[in-house]
């Protein structure tokens, strides 16, 4: 009974707890913003930055959806090519060695710096360059976890499929593939967040003038503290809907994994 | 034996075989001249301490590794050709589930594999789930069974082809002694309803002779066969054989041929 309690008790602190610390946040914030008036040129009150977010709601969702997209396009097409070549690496050894150094290179390539010579290379129209990025930093942690997963099956379960007599598909099919699915949803969940940061960043530096990124540097050099603030928490959910939707991926997945 | 034509030709037949795991420091011999005839229908036990060879014989006849000399036949065809044939079904001592399938799934996997149809499938899963006693089961999965139940499936996933030869590699071999005992005595009763030879890998002397019709004993460095004991208890593998005299002394024959008498070995060499 007092166990059921205390589960009970321990539920509720989980959802409180991180509550509470965020409307004590608030409150302090509002106190040094809007009564002691001692907050730096860009800092605005929560309320003067919730006032915008409602007011310009229309077209901070319009900017939103153009970085959710390029996001997720990026995630989508960066994960079928990690997929693919990640398979390929598994099937034969020459191109996993031809791949490592490639993989290798985009992982220690910091994305971003690239990210101004995309953009110019594709011209000032187009998300191109945006999706580019995006997809460029959601491959290398699928591929890597990807990769591993595909090399995680059980000697026994192999015994089993060689024993049925199981052709090189159905193998990968039954065993190797279910066997590498939590690897693949860990994968796309780092891969997640670091799509629309990469996506969201990608527009500083040129492409066409829509997007939460565009928008925030904007906003931001011609003193629109608020409005910039504003899209700022736009991005914050932009980035909350993909680690969600990764993470509860992640879980089902890993629901029914061996160990 | 109704099956006339099938008694004709022998479940297993090796002659001369062995093999030779190529180690890092040399070669290693596995096995060495192992002849051995298991008929259809059969209960032959392979016992014997580790590294004496018995898994590595079990693997080779289901071509999971390749001999390194000799012939090995299985149902008169080479062990490859009945593989691809799925002249036999195994069961390993981990059962081996896929976690990510229902028990029903398990069960089918070999059918499924084999592009049986779906409904022919499920008629074949039900058949199996209730010969194995987990009827109300196949809903459900792996991590939802006991230990004693995924080995089960495992057996039943095994008997999906209707294989006339089992192959089972210590498949009690991580359970307890209670499940163990209760396991055998279903063994024994699904070997003699299906009809299948069954070829049994253990280090249990007493489950070796409770079940079969005979204990290959093997031996080790460089695993071989050593003698064979005949188990005269064909129609009366019951609770009360496990009690008998007769039991006892069987298990005393296996032991000694196990352990092996200094000067007899002396003279068989």
């Amino acid at each position: 009974m007092s166990a059921v309690t205390a589960g009970a008790r321990d539920g509720w602190l989980r959802v409180a707890a991180p509550v509470a610390v965020g409307v004590l946040g608030l409150l302090l914030w509002f106190l040094v913003v809007d009564v002691l008036e001692a907050a730096p040129r860009m800092l605005p009150s929560p309320i003067a930055i919730a006032e915008e977010l409602v007011l310009r709601s229309g077209i901070i969702a319009e900017d939103m959806a153009v970085t959710a997209t390029n996001a997720l396009l990026g995630l989508g097409v960066g994960a079928v090519a990690a997929l693919v070549l990640a398979g390929l690496a598994m099937a034969s050894r020459p191109v996993d060695g031809m791949l490592a150094p490639i993989v290798a290179a985009i992982a220690v390539v910091p994305i971003v710096a690239v990210t101004p010579i995309l953009n110019t290379m594709f011209g000032a129209s187009s998300q191109f360059g945006r999706v580019a990025v995006a997809a460029l930093a959601a491959f290398v942690p699928i591929f890597v976890n990807v990769l591993r997963g595909l090399r995680q099956t059980r000697p026994v379960h192999r015994d089993l499929l060689r024993a049925s007599a199981a052709t090189g598909w159905q193998r990968f099919r039954v065993l190797t593939l279910p066997t590498a699915l939590p690897y693949l949803t860990t994968g796309l969940r780092i891969a997640g967040s670091l799509a629309v940061i990469s996506a969201l960043v990608a527009e500083y530096f040129g492409g066409p003038a829509d997007g939460i990124g565009t928008a925030i540097a904007t906003y931001a050099k011609s003193g629109r503290a608020s409005l910039a603030w504003a899209y700022v928490a736009g991005g914050i959910a932009i980035g909350l809907v993909f680690f969600l939707v990764t993470a509860l991926l992640e879980r089902l997945a890993t629901r029914r994994s061996p160990q | 034996m109704e099956h006339g034509r099938a008694d004709a030709v022998h479940a297993v037949e090796a002659s001369g075989v062995g093999k030779v795991f190529a180690g890092r420091s040399g070669e290693v011999v596995a096995l060495t001249d192992v002849d051995l005839t298991v008929r259809a229908g059969e209960f032959v036990s392979l016992i014997g301490p580790s590294g004496c060879g018995k898994s590595t014989l079990l693997r080779l006849i289901a071509d999971l590794d390749g001999a390194s000399s000799g012939a090995l036949t299985v149902f008169g065809k080479p062990a490859h050709q009945a593989r691809l044939d799925q002249d036999y079904g195994i069961a390993f001592q981990q059962a081996g589930l896929l976690p990510w399938r229902t028990v029903a799934e398990n069960i089918a996997l070999p059918l499924e594999l084999h592009r049986v149809g779906k409904e022919q499938r499920r008629a074949r899963v039900a058949e199996l789930a209730e010969l194995v006693h987990l009827g109300d089961f196949v809903d459900r999965h792996p991590d939802q069974l006991s230990g004693g139940m995924q080995q089960r499936v495992a057996i039943a996933r095994a008997l999906a082809a209707s294989p006339k030869l089992l192959l089972m590699d210590e498949p009690f071999g991580a359970l307890d002694e209670m499940t163990r005992e209760y396991l055998q005595s279903e063994l024994t009763r699904i070997a003699a309803e299906t009809g299948a030879a069954v070829v049994f890998v253990t280090h249990s002397i007493p489950e070796a002779v409770f079940l079969s019709d005979r204990v290959v004993v093997m031996s080790p460095r460089p695993g071989r066969i050593t003698d064979i004991v005949e188990m005269p208890f064909a129609g009366e593998r019951d609770e009360a054989l496990r009690e008998s005299p007769a039991y006892f002394e069987r298990v005393t024959a296996v032991r000694e041929a196990l352990h092996g008498a200094p000067v007899e070995r002396a003279n068989e060499r």
